[in-house]
């Protein structure tokens, strides 16, 4: 026999005066491989229309629906309902600005992320129409891709000690973004100028470790690893600079 | 009311949106760009496959040329597609995939020495050759002669639009998210930009521009099955057919993808069938090589949607909860190829419906997936009635698909129509100059404002918008999709005529504060059904089947009376759309003829009619 799911949802709408900010209750019939995507749009259409949360592709690709789901921050369109007990708990993700409800705004956030970071190729080749493409090994071009991969829906951020802690921490995304492009052999920046953007507190060092960024990276991204060579390498960036001042 | 002002507005922040305000931004003009979300989640990112373009790099793709892809694209269009367009498209496209390779684009390169693929289930081998070990390679795609499909594993459209967002922020173009362009400010011959609702708190603003593009996207969403993102709702088409002077270029061209999964309708890339994945039937038989005997699984879409279809009528699909299947077995691709290679569709299967692709067969049907019809344009982007309005990207028909479009040309043509669109903007925008008048900017804000109270406090009535939806997608499924027919079509305008009624006594439930998502739909909501009336009227009226359009009752395609491409205007206060025509293409570089798949007879025209140019074509 289905089961009937007991949706506790964090409301509160701060464009409404009247709104205080509560946990509302909402009772819906689970159906075949229902997810969360299915859930909250039946919740929506049929018993709470004003309802705020952010819901895209609805096929885990573009990072939109990030939520706090049973105290976990996850995908919702990921989530299948049979993966949960019967009661499940919907907050807003942490550390980004609340919109209303569910929906919190990411994309203020990585914009200045793309600003702080310089997500983009350095170089000073100018490109020629004519001429063939750059050869690059496929290795290199994978390898690239598998950095490229993260979605930006702000899980690993919510779900980091340190960006909990202090707002200018960039977070393991930034961080990951900042792997990318060191990877790449198409961007001339140099590790010491990588170390003027990460070489601190708010950057690689800010990092106590926890790794609950990988844990719950819906992409599965190697955020451990990244973080890991990344302090190495800035490590060995900041000893460089000391013994070449002497 | 807040009031903005740029050279050059862009609604939608996708991949042909972000282009063409790359392009006007290196060329020296402000610009600034509206999205509904979050410029990295629209909708582009969603495309896996890939993009074509002829470099001929790899093995396969050998000889390959813009000559051998503008046979394919003029073909896959069933003779639909403005041929200047076509031929102006695959001669950018390698240009374009190597700017996008030096702006960071991390596509998948020739690898030399043996290798192996799969076509049909079979195993053949390869050689990549060693001198173009490093270059951009290429996958197969359906209906296409070569290996065209450049590609970053299984993510291309989600990296191609890291990197166009990346080159934005170099660029310091303004892109703001959370905007939703509600109507755009015109007088009736120029556009001046759009009253824009924010959806953080609600807000209205003007957004003033010289120029303006509209790069919404697609409008699936009005069906009921469909693999597109819940944004892709037709707003960009909205606004501009509200103008009365803007049509909508063949409507009836809506594309179905063979190969949503079931339940949720996403999308398995073709990459799988491209791969040597197969179809099966109810007895776990392949079934297409019976009806394609030559392509097989292989076949351009629209022909594997209809034989899907077809097959599944004959009662050998597989019955479910959520109505018929098929099955897609991607089984003896093995490990390594479908965790590296068709990565995301391995979590699609693992994550969406719980199985291992492994192992397990694949829940398909076909499903709505592409709107080859779009927001009118010419050659240069410029939006037929309205000067200074520009659309390009599936939002447009530009029109290099005509009645069908190819596996990843839709993705190339973001880019390569971004940037050239982009570039004849900044040209526009260099002579163009506009006197705004304020009259005019206050009465849109004011109107939109208006419209906006009497939704919430419910003055027309108080129709459930949800419900008024579902009517119209109902609707759709049924009088609109892969088959159709007289009968069936006018049942299906009687009813979208009821829907749009209803549409009009929309109320709000909810309090409509703040950026309240029952709003953002019952501002659509009208438009919506407009979108499927012109559907169903141009369905109807064009009695033939061509590409995607498949008429039962008239299965031949009419080169005599149909070489045309129809125009939905709808004039203000109109109850249903004008259908206008125009000839399907200026010129003929390559004339009407057989596409070599997916059957059926041709009434021809006549050679008189035409306006061929001769060219030396190779393949």
């Amino acid at each position: 026999m289905a089961r009937l799911l007991k949706l506790n949802v964090f409301r509160y709408n701060p464009q409404d005066p009247k709104s205080v900010p509560h946990l509302q209750t909402y009772v819906l019939d689970e159906t075949d491989n229902m997810t969360m995507f299915i859930a909250l749009n039946r919740v929506r259409e049929e018993q709470d229309p004003g309802l705020q949360f952010d819901f895209c592709c609805r096929a885990g690709i573009c990072g939109s629906c990030a939520m706090v789901i049973n105290g976990r921050p996850s995908l919702a369109c990921h989530t299948k309902t049979k993966d949960l007990p019967d009661e499940i708990t919907l907050l807003p993700l942490p550390v980004f600005k609340l919109i209303g409800d569910l929906s919190v705004d990411t994309g203020v956030w990585f914009r200045a992320m793309y600003d702080k970071v310089e997500s983009w190729i350095h170089t000073r080749k100018e490109f020629d129409p004519k001429a063939l493409e750059e050869r690059m090994d496929n290795a290199v071009a994978e390898q690239i891709y598998e950095l490229e991969r993260c979605i930006e829906c702000g899980c690993c951020v919510a779900a980091c000690g340190t960006a909990r802690l202090r707002d200018d921490f960039m977070g393991a995304a930034a961080l990951n973004r900042v792997a990318r492009f060191v990877v790449d052999p198409r961007d001339t920046r140099t590790d010491k100028e990588y170390f003027e953007i990460i070489g601190n507190d708010t950057g690689i060092f800010g990092c106590m470790g926890l790794l609950a960024c990988e844990d719950v990276c819906p992409k599965d991204l190697p955020l451990q690893n990244q973080l890991g060579y990344l302090r190495r390498k800035m490590g060995i960036t900041a000893l460089k600079s000391l013994f070449s001042r002497k | 009311m807040q009031t903005h002002y740029s050279d050059l507005l862009v609604i939608g922040a996708g991949l042909s949106g972000e282009r063409i305000a790359v392009e006007a931004a290196q060329a020296g003009f402000g610009v600034t760009v509206l999205s509904i979300v979050p410029a990295r989640r629209s909708h582009s990112s969603a495309a896996q496959g890939g993009m074509q373009a002829a470099l001929g790099n790899c093995a396969m793709g050998k000889d390959d040329c813009p000559d051998v892809h503008f046979l394919d694209t003029v073909k896959g269009s069933d003779w639909g597609a403005d041929q200047e367009v076509a031929r102006m498209f695959v001669d950018t496209a390698p240009i374009e995939m190597r700017r996008l390779a030096y702006w960071g684009v991390p596509w998948n390169r020739v690898v030399p020495g043996k290798s192996f693929y799969f076509k049909g289930g079979e195993k053949f081998e390869k050689v990549e050759p060693e001198d173009r070990a490093g270059l951009i390679t290429a996958r197969s795609f359906g209906g296409t002669a070569k290996w065209r499909t450049c590609y970053t594993s299984d993510g291309t459209g989600h990296a191609v639009m890291c990197t166009m967002d990346n080159r934005c922020a170099q660029l310091g173009i303004d892109v703001r998210d959370r905007c939703e362009a509600i109507a755009l400010i015109h007088d009736g011959q120029t556009c001046f930009g759009a009253i824009v609702r924010s959806l953080r708190s609600g807000e209205l603003s003007a957004y003033l521009a010289r120029a303006t593009a509209v790069c919404t996207g697609g409008f699936g969403r009005i069906y009921k099955a469909t693999t597109n993102a819940v944004i892709c709702d037709g707003a960009g088409h909205i606004i501009a057919l509200d103008t009365g002077a803007v049509p909508v270029g063949n409507p009836e061209a809506i594309q179905f993808h063979p190969t949503g999964i079931v339940p949720t309708d996403i999308l398995v890339t073709e990459g799988c069938r491209g791969d040597g994945g197969t179809l099966l039937d109810v007895n776990q038989d392949r079934f297409m090589q019976i009806y394609e005997p030559e392509k097989a699984e292989l076949a351009s879409r629209d022909v594997v949607s209809r034989r899907m279809t077809e097959h599944m009528r004959k009662g050998l699909g597989v019955k479910s909860a959520y109505g018929d299947h098929l099955w897609l077995d991607i089984r003896h691709l093995g490990d390594k190829h479908i965790s590296t290679k068709l990565r995301e569709v391995d979590e699609i299967c693992k994550y969406f419906l719980g199985i291992d692709a492994r192992t397990q067969l694949i829940p398909v049907r076909p499903t709505q997936h592409y709107t080859m019809s779009g927001i009118r344009t010419d050659k240069d982007g410029a939006a037929y009635g309205l000067t200074g309005l520009f659309s390009a990207g599936e939002a447009a028909c530009w029109d290099m698909h005509g009645f069908n479009r190819l596996g990843g040309n839709s993705l190339a043509e973001t880019v390569v129509a971004g940037g050239i669109i982009g570039a004849k903007i900044a040209e526009f925008l260099g002579g163009h100059e506009v006197k705004f008048d304020t009259t005019l900017v206050r009465q849109a804000g004011a109107q939109a404002e208006e419209r906006i109270k009497a939704i919430v406090s419910g003055t027309n009535g108080h129709e459930d918008v949800y419900k008024v939806r579902g009517a119209l997608q109902e609707a759709l499924m049924d009088g609109c999709f892969v088959f159709r027919n007289g009968p069936d079509l006018e049942k299906c305008i009687d009813t979208l005529h009821e829907v749009y009624e209803r549409s009009g006594r929309v109320g709000l439930r909810s309090n409509g504060l703040g950026a309240n998502p029952e709003l953002a739909v019952a501002l659509k909501i009208r438009g919506m059904v407009k979108l499927g009336l012109c559907i169903a009227y141009g369905a109807l009226a064009r009695t033939e089947s061509r590409g995607s359009h498949t008429r039962e009752d008239y299965p031949e395609r009419n080169d005599r009376d149909w070489l045309t491409r129809t125009l939905a205007y709808w004039p203000d206060g109109a109850e249903k759309p004008v259908l206008k025509y125009e000839p399907s293409s200026p010129v003929y570089e390559l004339p009407p003829g057989d596409r070599g798949y997916g059957g059926g007879k041709i009434i021809p025209a006549d050679p008189a009619s035409l306006t061929l140019i001769k060219k030396e074509v190779k393949g």
